[in-house]
């Protein structure tokens, strides 16, 4: 027998809980990367992130303890400069990102990835004895988008993990979504989305949102 | 026949609380308001009460019995539990692997299972990871798959939780090679043997917590679409075809 979905939920929960993801908290997209990292290949970055990643968890007692002030710095400096937020914000909305005002887009992608930002920082605190190693299966797509694959071994199953990056000229390689165990995130976020944009409008949708995100922060 | 009226009691008794469940999940069949009906989940005001049902036994019964657990047995004991189940797993991957013609990884599941099983001590302990033997996780609703059936509608069961209809019809036979159903007769001994694989089970994941609860604005869509998505990467082996993200979505 087997509780399949608790089982699901775990492993997205412990893919989340290295992945060198999405989440973020920067003033908009257009943070930009060190120069060095813009002549990258996609498969070095996605290496250098995860280690920058693990390597300072396991290295600071306060982070595995959950300090959430040192685990945010941590994302803004060693993650957050190769992500693609915005991309991922109107991905998971999808066709609605188009009659949202700009004024929208901006409070989507802020709320959002304070929901990522919160998810991630409670999974990196749980890093332990991790490593990352790239797949040499790389997926091109296009010249400009490529998916990386990487696995995560420790204790247990490896977990499979997953990046889709996206070239631009001035800034080099930027994740802009990642899949755990086979799921997509940004996908999976898109028919809920669309399920409250249907019910009560993307404002709808914003506050909802900021809501569980204020209800969140309350807890901690 | 004194035997055997106790059985079909017994058998009665165990099978009264689902009865019940199911009829008090009929009363209270709802679906949000607002929500667009999606195509692969046709059944979805049936399919929430189930996700419901399944939440509040999780939080008010499996949840609290499998955190006692944990205090009460040692965590050597529930690592060689988790192997020797882990082992009838493996098993089971070795039989649909090889009903889906993939020999190669059929041969390394099987091997893990002579290795656990002798050198291992009866799957004890897990022997074959540690020499580096790899496992290709697969079942029945896996093998129906790469026969070529269609995953069809989403469904949610009561304790077992989110499936397909193809895999619904993979299930009982997934059931039936874990131990509880190998190597026992005895209904009763057979249910309390499964429950206790359910507690186990369970036991593992209680330190990723409730990590996803503040992370989705509606459990039930996103452990839907995941348990889809990551069921069709499964089927395939991981190499899905690249679904492109919406054409409207790139701003």
């Amino acid at each position: 027998m087997k509780s399949s979905h608790s089982h699901l939920l775990s492993a997205l929960c412990c893919g989340l809980l290295m992945a060198t993801a999405p989440a973020l908290h920067a003033q908009g997209t257009e943070v930009s990367a060190p120069a060095e990292a813009a002549a990258m290949s996609p498969d070095d970055l996605v290496q250098k992130v995860s280690n920058d990643v693990l390597n300072a968890v396991k290295a600071d007692k306060a982070m595995q303890a959950g300090d959430i002030k040192k685990l945010h710095a941590l994302i803004e400096t060693k993650v957050l400069p190769y992500v693609n937020f915005q991309r991922m914000t109107s991905g998971a909305v999808g066709r609605y990102w188009r009659q949202a005002t700009p004024e929208q887009q901006t409070r989507l992608e802020t709320e959002f990835r304070t929901m990522l930002l919160r998810t991630y920082t409670g999974a990196l605190s749980q890093v332990r004895d991790q490593t990352v190693s790239i797949k040499p299966s790389r997926v091109a797509q296009t010249g400009d988008e490529v998916i990386v694959r990487s696995e995560i071994r420790g204790k247990g199953d490896p977990i499979q993990l997953d990046y889709r990056l996206e070239k631009s000229s001035s800034v080099g390689w930027k994740i802009y979504d990642l899949n755990v165990l086979g799921v997509w995130l940004v996908e999976n976020y898109r028919n809920s989305f669309a399920q409250e944009i249907n019910a009560t409008g993307i404002d709808g949708l914003i506050d909802k949102l900021a809501q569980r995100n204020k209800t969140a922060a309350a807890r901690t | 026949m004194a035997d055997a009226s106790l059985q079909v009691g017994s058998r009665w008794k165990a099978i009264a609380p689902v009865a019940l469940a199911v009829l008090l999940l009929q009363g209270c069949a709802s679906t949000p308001t607002g929500s667009a009906p999606v195509a692969q989940d046709p059944y979805e005001g049936w399919n929430r009460s189930v996700f419901s049902f399944n939440e509040s036994l999780d939080a008010n019964v499996i949840k609290p019995v499998a955190t006692g657990y944990t205090y009460v047995v040692p965590a050597m004991a529930r690592q060689g539990l988790t192997n020797f189940y882990n082992n009838f797993i493996d098993l089971w991957s070795t039989v649909n692997s090889a009903l889906q013609g993939k020999l190669g990884n059929a041969g390394s599941d099987g091997l893990r299972v002579l290795t656990n099983t002798t050198v291992g001590i009866l799957g004890l302990f897990d022997v074959a990871t540690d020499m580096g033997i790899k496992k290709y996780p697969e079942d029945f609703g896996q093998t129906l798959g790469a026969w070529g059936f269609g995953a069809g509608p989403y469904m949610v069961w009561p304790v077992l939780g989110a499936s397909t209809m193809r895999d619904s019809f993979g299930l009982p036979l997934d059931l039936m090679a874990t131990p509880g159903f190998l190597l026992i007769d005895d209904f009763g001994w057979r249910m309390a043997a499964s429950s206790l694989q359910i507690v186990n089970t369970r036991a593992n994941l209680l330190k990723v917590g409730d990590l996803l609860d503040d992370a989705v604005l509606d459990k039930y869509t996103f452990v839907r679409d995941a348990h889809l998505q990551r069921r069709l990467s499964l089927v395939n082996d991981g190499n899905v075809p690249e679904s492109q993200p919406a054409p409207d979505a790139t701003p």
